[in-house]
């Protein structure tokens, strides 16, 4: 009991913090509530009266906007003490909460499963709200007003710790709808731009169609059991066939508020029209809830797992993981990029879960366990570095007025933190040892190497190929990293505003990717800290633990056991260390050669480099659209002004590149051609005319009525 | 005293290197029927550079001047792994088979983002095209590496070393596949003909030089040291993984001179190999690489499905 009331309080801390935020435009009634308050001390001085001053006409929106983001950060904070707790004390709590229908009260339950996952969730909504006054201030009221951004946030991430305690399916559903709804408002809430809007509407429908397959899903369980806890579902008693059809729709589900392709379309379009924040947020986040929702459904609802499943995980997550990166490397637009590379790292998560679940349906609990915490932990790893990204991001188009990476550039001197923050986040998502991303996949590596055990020859065959394009992914996510880095902060500036770009004044925001990227190092290098607690839901989940992992000291990691693979982070960092410290020193232990000379770059002796002569992103890609072309439709375009004698000489090149995703033309366009044709279809009864009207009433009542009768 | 022997190989290697790549000049020069450079020239070169000061381009900012000693770092942590003369040293449990193609995607990040921090057209260039390369060598690798590690079942190098040992000489088909991948990803990631040509500074086909065009004295240094670093290392890989008799596995002076000489000798016959190739073959088109690769891909994954398909004890 004593590990859910922090968990409760911060649910209500987020309620608040978005409460609070409706106030924004109800100083005087906050005011007068003061002052009736001061009148029962008529003693003390009006100026001395608490909360008065902070009331003050001119200062009150800034200090609005503080208080509600403290709010949702004592939110954050509670929320990770909550998981915390829940992870060290290894049991599960349940309670029920008296809202809801009178016979359906909410059933609450907290164990390790939904305590790790709180811990994402606190850890994100702490940084976000270090970072979100600066971000937010620069929102004109008229146009963007606080009250909404802060009422929606407050509301999303409530009903995210929400989804995570529900304990049965009609509270789940509501939290989820929550989650859901408020996150709409938050797409929408630039919505002057159309494109905002479709983007809004886009996810709303995708959220929408994926919570109905849920609400089957939790149907199927629920027919075959008495009640909608989750305890009854866990008893049903189901014909394989029934589980499968219920898995699918859950991953059905899930897997179109995680984003795996193909149903990840919304994604890139949500995603980077909402503010910076938020996107962090639903990049970060959100899609962990619908991890941890498919997690709860086929690792703890659905009784037996069947390997086939596991296969189609196995196969929609390396699908999402390889088409997540090569969209992203082909986007100029830096927030997209972040979105589709999310679709990636979803992808690598459901690979994993899809491993463990094959693990378990051939009886071997133990790797399978390898292989939920492989997973899981990735989840962990991808929302600190996927948040810090973001936020640099939101950093980004403040300064530089643009998320176009093309027209950025030579940052690294403007904006020294910055960069050096953000260079540790692209290096954790590149999976470089000593950084937190590597870890997890090192654990994937590991789980399919394991494939030795298994009997089955198909299984046997795929997981190796599986492994092949994990490696592909992590090589070509290095590359697309490399590119973001180097485009936007290194080189010449390509453009006025990169060149005249400063360092974020806010000493918040910057604070917020300190905080995420200490974190991505921290667990880079101490990885055991982590993984002794996600034995934990393992030990839940699965009944079995990894073997010595915690039982070896904090240096190494050794999943399978010391024979079998180990990995030391620590010495790694002292190896480098003192590799790096005695070249360093050796290097330039002459003084005369110490300083170095400054000359300009190499420019084939024709002089005159500029900014325009260096890489772009499109001329970076180049190769990779050369290689993989059919991935992408691509629509490239080169035309030439002419000009001068019969047109032969060329004035202006124009060079225009499109690169779309192929779900688009292939799956959507079907699906809403097919809908407006049945639409159109339907519409034929609608003549328009009373009487035909009357006469669909008069037949329906006849059939009724023989219905009735039988 | 094992991580004094660890300490004491890693050096070796790093010591070593530059005579293997003066070997391999010496052996391209004679076949090619040009005179010789000293094979302590690679030497030479170095300590020359060294005391050099070095030239910065105008705009370049730290990530330039302190990639070459990341590079160099992580390529000596690299060597510091793999069992050069000796199996069974401390520091192969420190890092696995995995991380040291982590380590190699460390270094190569920071090469790559060195070139294109100097903002010119070459250095975007070779960027680009090393990154192209390399996501396509990588998987490759692991593939090769992982047909070892399976059957090993360990992903710590030196473990499976000993066990290919134990094992004595059994013909393996999927090792046969796996080294050729091997040979040809390590070609390709040592900037090596056919893939790269070392030798040259002709804009439209340099990929290494491209990135370092613009570097000088001891940034030149460490970054020349680190490439001859990693083309021993993979010769190294190869020579002890799939042919790692020799090696020593106690740790008496005499088992460690004769590994010592057993490794000098293998490195050398592939050195004089990788001369013969580079006399017989011209170098590809760029865009013949992706096929060149997915060629190495492709035996890797074969190289795996033959070892679970034929050779798996099941």
């Amino acid at each position: 009991m004593m590990v859910l009331m922090p968990a409760y309080a911060a649910v209500l801390f987020s309620f608040a913090s978005g409460l609070l935020a409706l106030m924004t435009h109800r100083r005087p009634l906050l005011e007068s509530l003061c002052l009736r308050y001061a009148a029962r001390f008529p003693g003390r001085q009006p100026g001395r009266i608490p909360l008065v001053g902070l009331l003050e006409e001119s200062r009150y929106p800034i200090r609005l906007r503080q208080a509600v983001f403290v709010l949702l950060g004592i939110s954050g904070l509670l929320a990770v003490l909550a998981g915390s707790a829940a992870l060290v004390s290894q049991s599960a709590v349940t309670d029920q909460i008296g809202l809801g229908l009178p016979w359906l009260p909410w059933h609450v339950r907290f164990d390790g499963l939904s305590g790790f996952f709180f811990l994402i969730v606190g850890i994100a909504v702490s940084a976000v709200s270090l970072y979100g006054p600066g971000y937010v201030q620069t929102y004109q009221e008229e146009k963007h007003p606080f009250a909404v951004l802060g009422l929606f946030t407050g509301l999303f991430v409530a009903g995210m710790l929400l989804v995570l305690l529900a304990d049965d399916a009609f509270f789940f559903m509501i939290a989820w709808e929550l989650m859901s709804v408020a996150s709409y408002f938050l797409v929408a809430f630039q919505h002057e731009n159309p494109a905002n809007r479709r983007a809004a509407f886009l996810y709303l429908l995708m959220a929408e169609v994926g919570a109905l397959a849920i609400i089957l899903g939790f149907g199927v369980l629920a027919g075959f059991s008495d009640g909608l806890t989750f305890d009854a579902l866990r008893q049903a008693n189901l014909s394989t066939g029934w589980a499968s059809i219920a898995f699918v729709l859950a991953l059905l589900g899930f897997g179109m508020k995680a984003g795996i392709v193909p149903i990840h379309v919304w994604l890139p379009e949500a995603h980077p029209v909402a503010p910076s924040h938020i996107s962090a947020l639903m990049s970060g986040v959100m899609l962990k809830v619908a991890v941890y929702g498919l997690i709860r459904f086929c690792f703890d609802l659905l009784a037996d797992a069947q390997w086939q499943w596991g296969v189609v995980l196995l196969v929609l997550g390396t699908i999402s993981a390889l088409g997540g990166i090569l969209y992203a490397m082909m986007q100029p637009n830096l927030k997209r990029l972040l979105a589709y590379s999310s679709v990636e790292n979803i992808g690598i998560i459901f690979m994993v879960l899809g491993l463990a679940m094959i693990f378990l349906a051939n009886g071997f609990p133990q790797l399978a366990a390898l292989g939920l915490l492989a997973a899981l932990l990735h989840a962990f790893n991808h929302a600190l570095f996927k948040n810090l990204l973001f936020l640099g991001a939101g950093i980004l188009q403040h300064q530089v007025h643009s998320l176009d990476i093309d027209s950025m550039g030579g940052l690294i001197k403007r904006m020294p933190q910055t960069s050096f923050l953000f260079l540790i986040g692209c290096m954790s998502i590149s999976s470089l040892p000593l950084f937190n991303g590597f870890v997890s996949e090192w654990l994937a590596f590991q789980t399919a190497l394991q494939v030795d055990v298994l009997d089955n020859g198909v299984l046997r065959s795929l997981i190796p190929v599986s492994a092949a394009a994990l490696a592909l992914t992590a090589a070509l996510a290095a590359a697309c990293f490399v590119k973001v880095f180097g485009l936007i902060f290194l080189g010449l500036p390509r453009s006025r505003h990169s060149e005249k770009a400063q360092e974020a004044e806010n000493k918040g925001m910057l604070l917020a990717l300190k905080l995420l990227a200490g974190l991505c190092f921290f667990f880079g290098i101490f990885p055991t800290l982590i993984i002794g607690a996600l034995n934990t839901v393992a030990k839940q989940l699965i009944g079995q633990v990894l073997p010595n992992a915690t039982l070896l000291s904090w240096m190494w990691l050794a999943p399978v056991s010391v024979q079998k693979a180990s990995y030391s982070p620590v010495l790694v960092l002292i190896g480098v260390l003192i590799a790096t410290g005695f070249t360093f020193w050796y290097l330039r232990r002459n003084p005369d050669t110490k300083s170095m000379r400054r000359s300009g770059a190499w420019d084939c002796g024709f002089g005159g480099l500029n900014a325009r002569m260096q890489y772009s992103s499109s001329a970076f890609t180049m190769p990779f659209r050369r290689i993989f072309a059919k991935v992408w439709l691509i629509d490239e375009q080169i035309d030439k002004d002419m000009q001068g004698a019969q047109d032969m000489d060329v004035a202006a090149i124009h060079y225009r590149l499109q690169v779309q995703d192929h779900s688009w033309p292939k799956l959507y366009q079907p699906i809403a051609h097919g809908i407006n044709a049945a639409a159109r279809l339907v519409g034929r009864i609608q003549t328009g005319n009373i009487r035909v009207y009357l006469g669909y009433s008069f037949v329906t009542l006849i059939v009724m009525l023989w219905v009735v009768s039988l | 005293m094992n991580w004094l022997l660890a300490v004491i190989q890693t050096l070796l290697f790093v010591a070593l290197a530059p005579l293997l790549s003066g070997w391999l000049k010496w052996c391209k020069c004679h076949l090619q029927n040009r005179k010789a450079p000293s094979l302590l020239q690679p030497y030479r070169d170095l300590l020359k550079l060294i005391r050099k000061q070095p030239v910065v381009a105008e705009h370049a900012s730290w990530i330039f001047t302190r990639s070459p000693y990341i590079i160099f770092s992580a390529m000596v942590l690299a060597a510091s792994v793999v069992p050069l003369i000796a199996v069974d040293l401390p520091t192969a449990a420190s890092a696995d088979v995995i991380v040291l193609v982590g380590f190699f995607a460390f270094a190569r990040f920071f090469l790559a983002l060195a070139g294109l921090d100097i903002g010119t057209a070459f250095g975007g260039m070779g960027a680009s095209r090393e990154m192209t390369i390399s996501s396509l060598a990588e998987p490759a690798m692991l593939m090769a590496v992982f047909t070892l590690t399976m059957t090993a079942s360990t992903t710590n190098l030196s473990l499976a070393i000993a066990h290919v040992l134990n094992e004595g000489l059994v013909l393996r088909p999927s090792f046969i596949f796996a080294m050729f991948a091997l040979v040809l990803v390590a070609i390709a990631e040592t900037g090596r003909v056919p893939v790269d040509n070392p030798t040259t500074h002709l804009e439209l086909t340099m990929i290494h030089e491209a990135m370092i065009l613009e570097y000088s004295g001891r940034h030149l240094a460490l970054i020349e040291w680190a490439s001859q670093l990693k083309l021993m290392l993979y010769g190294v890989l190869i020579a002890n993984i799939f042919l790692p008799w020799g090696i020593a596995r106690d740790f008496s002076l005499h088992a460690l001179g004769y590994g010592l000489l057993a490794i000098s000798g293998k490195l050398a016959v592939l050195a004089v190999c990788l001369a013969i190739s580079e006399t017989l073959v011209a170098k590809m088109r760029l865009f013949r690489v992706q096929e060149y690769l997915s060629f190495a891909y492709l035996l890797g994954l074969l190289g795996m499905l033959s070892h679970i398909i034929l050779e798996a004890s099941r």
